[in-house]
């Protein structure tokens, strides 16, 4: 476990006072006090990353990650069962990200992590503070300066280059899950490309809906060959993955399984010839923070600045605070800025008005 | 023209033995083999059916009716052991044999199968169009309005309320729900049906509707017809010729009238003479 020189001279240090005369030093962790909670945390003077690996995960287990990334690139969609280690957070909280990021993470990348776009949310931090303390690798917030993103159900406004690599956490990792819940029969489906129960939900859907209403997990054809859930992004995030300059991996620890959809490979959502794939639109909508009326937004429900009487409004948000940032300062930035060839890279909103800019306000819903 | 060809059908059972097949059969008069206890629900069987051609195959419940229909509708059931040749039009090689992607293709495209048991047919949570649609889908339609302009057609070919094609299929009645099922078995223009107690379970009135309706459709789009019934009445009416079955057998088989009106078999003469 601790075979890295480093880790052990720190070691030595911090574990002066009951140190045995062996050499090889057995992980006997930091003694500390137990009269009460503050007392413990009073005795401690590290953060207790002692003796871990760098990137956390031991090299068999960032090896067999790596392996089974590298299968699932090789056939772009296709699920790749893989180990799933425990993680420092429960399962169903990026724990597969989070494995598929400490494995490709290497000491010269920086790291992004957003969650629902907001790069400030707990998990999103949190995964970011794990990185940093056992990866040695500096983080940002800002998307184009990022080497590798890790991103809870949103894929960033700025368009991502061949320099880069996406990193999704996936709940379900079946599209087919949502009209048959039996794996064994879906497997079978992909074995054979067999997605009529598929089509026959689109089919119901617009059938109730008049188009295909499917918020999120929307189900999309990976080169032609098979039915992927692109994760919970929204509707407006597939066409982004579709011949992409980016690899992006979608990993899901509770399942076991990791897929992904390499540089430059066809994306298609399913939809029926005279019922097109549609994104969310945002009519008559801008964000309230930089007026941007090109991007995801959300609704945020605010207290009312005027009179606080419990009185709430609801705001419209761009989604991607740390684009929403940079737009602020700069109201007119293009989502392709920082590259040399304007690039077509998701959706617009055809039909929001062009420009109706609310008040620039200095703290939006999105945060910073 | 000869559509499809069939011989020594055999469906077992159980773990079998060398003397299952002679120890069992109507001579024995038993479909279970006294030596290994395995049931021999169909042997020895041979059928052709021509192009646009109705067979019936009657017997009593037990008789091996069902497990035959399905061998010929290349529905295939993991717990039995199968053995005999089919052979199709326009196909090369034993349709028992091929790979689940060819027997996929030919179970959307052209050879059907209505479900004796509702369950097993049709999925009764998706709208009744939806059943249909299935069918259209995974024979690779992608044109919403197609699908839709078809399933209006099926619906009132099969007498089905076109206004009630939005509604889950578990809110449809009985007769409904046959129909459904015979509607999405006609949605791909098969050469072959193969309906499996199309009846069972409707009353007097509705059966004689469904059967007219079925006469009618099968007339006009030509389209042949395996029919599985233990009604004799049922056969009389749709088939031009008939398989007796007992006993996991063929007992007799030729022209509906020859069966009808002089049948040759001990079985087959108490089978009619019980008509009520």
């Amino acid at each position: 476990m601790n075979d890295l020189p480093t880790q052990r001279s720190r070691e030595r240090v911090t574990m002066t006072e009951h140190t045995t005369t062996d050499d090889v030093l057995p992980d006997e962790g930091t003694p500390v006090a137990t009269d009460s909670v503050d007392a413990a945390l009073e005795s401690l003077d590290s953060d207790g990353l002692e003796g871990y690996n760098y990137a956390y995960l031991d090299e068999h287990t960032k090896r067999e990650v790596r392996r089974s990334v590298l299968k699932a690139v090789a056939i772009p969609g296709h699920q790749v069962p893989y180990a799933s280690r425990p993680m420092p957070l429960a399962r169903g909280w990026g724990t597969g990200g989070i494995q598929a990021s400490l494995s490709i993470l290497g000491p010269e990348d920086t790291f992004k992590v957003i969650d629902q776009g907001a790069d400030e949310s707990i998990n999103a931090a949190n995964i970011r503070r794990l990185a940093e303390n056992t990866a040695d690798v500096p983080t940002t917030t800002d998307t184009t300066e990022a080497d590798l993103i890790q991103s809870r159900h949103r894929i960033p406004e700025e368009v991502l280059t061949d320099e880069q690599r996406l990193v999704l956490q996936v709940p379900i990792t079946d599209a087919l899950r949502t009209v048959d819940p039996s794996d064994a029969a879906n497997r079978r489906r992909h074995a054979h490309k067999n997605y009529g129960k598929m089509w026959v939900h689109l089919y119901e859907n617009v059938v109730e809906y008049g188009e295909i209403k499917i918020s999120s997990r929307y189900p999309t054809m990976v080169a032609g060959r098979y039915l992927m859930d692109p994760s919970p992004i929204p509707r407006w995030d597939v066409p982004k993955l579709d011949h992409a300059d980016h690899l992006t991996v979608l990993a899901a620890g509770r399942e076991a399984r990791l897929y992904a959809v390499p540089p430059h490979t066809e994306v298609e959502p399913l939809a029926f010839d005279d019922r097109q794939f549609t994104v969310e639109r945002f009519p008559e909508q801008a964000c309230h923070a930089c007026g941007s009326t090109d991007t995801y937004l959300v609704e945020v429900s605010e207290e009312a600045t005027e009179d606080g009487d419990n009185a709430f409004e609801t705001r419209y948000a761009c989604n991607d605070a740390s684009f929403c940032a940079k737009r602020r300062k700069n109201p007119d930035l293009p989502k392709d800025h920082h590259l040399e060839e304007a690039v077509d890279w998701g959706p617009g909103t055809p039909d929001a008005p062009t420009d109706d800019a609310g008040t620039p306000v200095e703290q939006g819903g999105a945060g910073e | 023209m000869t559509l499809l060809e069939a011989r020594d059908l055999q469906t077992r059972y159980g773990p079998g033995c060398p003397r299952c097949v002679e120890s069992t059969g109507d001579r024995a008069g038993t479909n279970q083999c006294p030596h290994c206890g395995s049931v021999v629900a169909c042997a020895d069987a041979d059928l052709s059916v021509e192009a646009g051609e109705v067979v019936g195959i009657v017997g009593e419940s037990g008789s091996g009716k069902s497990s035959l229909a399905e061998l010929l509708a290349l529905e295939r059931d993991d717990d039995a052991t199968t053995a005999g040749e089919v052979h199709y039009a326009g196909h090369d090689g034993n349709l028992l044999e091929v790979d689940y992607e060819t027997r996929h293709d030919l179970r959307t495209g052209e050879i059907a199968l209505v479900h004796q048991h509702i369950r097993d047919g049709l999925n009764l949570e998706f709208t009744g169009g939806g059943n249909v649609a299935e069918k259209l889908l995974s024979a690779g339609q992608r044109s919403y309005e197609d699908v839709r302009a078809r399933i209006r057609e099926l619906f009132d070919e099969t007498e089905i309320p076109v206004a009630r094609m939005d509604d889950p299929t578990s809110t449809y009645s009985g007769g409904m729900q046959r129909r459904v099922q015979i509607a999405r078995a006609l949605a791909t223009d098969p050469d072959l049906v193969v309906l499996d107690e199309p009846t069972t379970g409707l009353d007097v009135s509705v059966q004689a509707r469904v059967l007219d309706m079925f006469r009618r459709v099968q007339r006009e789009e030509g389209v042949a017809a395996i029919v599985v019934s233990h009604d004799l009445s049922v056969v009389r009416l749709l088939a031009d010729r008939t398989l007796v079955m007992r006993h996991g057998r063929i007992v007799e088989s030729g022209l509906t009238d020859r069966i009808m009106e002089d049948p040759h078999h001990e079985y087959t003469q108490t089978l009619i003479n019980s008509v009520i």
